[in-house]
């Protein structure tokens, strides 16, 4: 076995309790106090996420903006310096190879945040892309570090550390800002639901901006908060997660994304032509989300079955709600079947699946 | 470090044995059991009644990583459960060894739990 990658907050997490394990190759802290009390901290206040394991890239050209226009579904001309596009970037077959953020710094100047798991693809995958556009792929993966400050009171604490006027900057949108003396790209965006920030920064820098940012957050109740939380935090927002909701067999139409595929946006992206099909055809299955009104988790892979016993489906994700108090999740399911009951069994017991549109608990994301 | 009170007898298995004065025991999971499991959102406890034989299943407690069988680790009648862990799994986590006790019984060899592991013996599991 190889071994795992680190972050620069590796001795951090561990002297703040963080329980390290193996998270896409990478150590990791999945918990510190409780995955549930983190959860809540962060509906409730704050919570600090170390989320370095994320891979950074720049796009650089003339090209660049019709460049990236063809790798990824959604459209790149909605962006202008400072604005924050999410999308998947599909394979020929509408397959997802990723989802990822992409960042207008500038004219011919983007920036593009991926999964930590998908960085060697990606970059494969984004190169191979690439070859026929005037654009340079430059992996910046280990010279940046990423904390998440996410919850209703991310954005007050981040401002008492900054001079800048982050309350200018809107969801979805960016900043050049000093935090705690550290220059930093702050993105309002999160993977929470919640308002907060994203803070690129210089990988050297990663220990004493997230020492500053717990230190300015304590009074606030903002509390270190791991991988855990953020995956039972994002389910019940209802954000998909690369490996579950959308993989290379799960399209982003079949996962629920088409606000994120525009098929009209006049530029022949990559899966293009298979997306239209899918649209035109209706797909075979879907992506949903459900709850059950039951504390027992349903597990990634249990198979969903109908009134008659006959399987129908499989779960893609499932975790406790801490905000429900009860089992949610998202499966994929033949379309045919999904306006009939749907039921999991669990270790004997039939629970039926109440279909849900997320977000699963009221957000408040969208900054004033 | 885990909590291995001395007055208990423990199961390899991470359960806990408590001998009661009526001749009744008490069982439940170790500090080092709920640890490793991380939160407990859910606990499955037997009727009143059910009967055991030693090393069966006896419930499942369930972690936000994982589900995991409990063992008996000796045969007997279930007295009585603790039905509070139903609507408040957590307190598993937070008190594994009093108020997170799983079940009581009546056990069919008065001598079974002296014969399990002794807290110095568990450490060694455990540790």
């Amino acid at each position: 076995m190889s071994e795992l990658k680190r972050t620069p907050l590796r001795d951090f997490h561990a002297a703040h309790g963080g329980r390290l394990v193996d998270f896409a190759g990478w150590e990791m802290p999945v918990q510190y106090r409780s995955i549930l009390e983190e959860h809540k901290a962060v509906r409730r206040a704050a919570g600090l996420f170390d989320v370095s394991h994320m891979g950074e890239v720049d796009v650089r050209g003339p090209e660049a903006a019709k460049f990236l226009n063809h790798l990824v579904t959604n459209d790149i001309a909605k962006l202008f310096p400072g604005r924050v596009l999410y999308s998947p970037m599909c394979y020929p077959d509408g397959g997802v190879v990723d989802d990822l953020l992409v960042y207008m710094r500038g004219i011919d100047d983007y920036f593009l945040c991926i999964n930590a798991g998908n960085i060697e693809k990606d970059l494969a995958w984004i190169r191979g892309q690439a070859a026929a556009f005037q654009v340079t792929i430059t992996d910046r993966c280990a010279d940046y570090a990423l904390l998440a400050v996410q919850g209703p009171r991310a954005a007050a604490i981040v401002q008492s550390l900054s001079g800048a006027k982050l309350g200018l900057v809107k969801y979805y949108h960016f900043t050049e800002a000093t935090v705690a003396g550290i220059h930093c790209l702050a993105s309002r965006t999160g993977y929470t639901g919640e308002d907060g920030f994203e803070l690129y920064h210089a990988a050297g820098d990663a220990v004493a901006l997230a020492t500053a940012v717990l230190e300015a957050g304590q009074p606030h109740g903002l509390e270190l908060a791991g991988l855990g939380a953020r995956d039972s935090l994002r389910l019940e927002a209802g954000y998909p997660l690369y490996g579950h909701e959308i993989t290379a067999e799960i399209s982003p139409l079949t996962a629920g994304l088409g606000w994120t595929v525009k098929l009209d946006k006049g530029v022949d992206f990559v899966g293009r032509a298979a997306l239209v099909a899918e649209k035109e055809r209706g797909g075979a299955r879907k992506v949903v989300f459900f709850k059950t009104g039951d504390r027992r988790i349903v597990r990634a892979d249990t198979p969903v079955i109908d009134a008659a016993g006959a399987t129908v489906g499989r779960v893609l994700s499932g975790t406790l709600s801490p905000i429900l108090n009860e089992a949610i999740g998202s499966a994929l399911v033949a379309t045919a079947a999904a306006a009939q009951p749907l039921l999991v069994d669990i270790r004997g017991t039939k629970l039926n699946l109440q279909l849900v549109k997320p977000p699963f608990v009221e957000l408040k994301k969208t900054s004033a | 470090m885990s909590n291995i009170p001395a007055d208990l007898r423990y199961a390899k298995s991470h359960e806990w044995v408590r001998a009661e004065s009526d001749g009744s025991v008490t069982v439940g999971i170790t500090d080092y059991a709920q640890n490793s499991l991380g939160d407990i959102t859910y606990v499955q406890v037997p009727k009143v009644g059910a009967t055991y034989k030693a090393g069966d299943v006896f419930g499942v407690v369930e972690s936000v990583k994982a589900a995991s069988d409990l063992y008996l680790p000796v045969a007997g009648i279930v007295l009585a459960v603790n039905a509070a862990l139903e609507s408040a799994p957590e307190t598993v986590n937070r008190a594994p060894y009093t108020e997170g006790w799983m079940l009581r019984l009546k056990p069919v060899d008065a001598a079974a739990a002296g014969a399990l592991l002794d807290a110095a013996a568990y450490e060694k599991v455990a540790g």
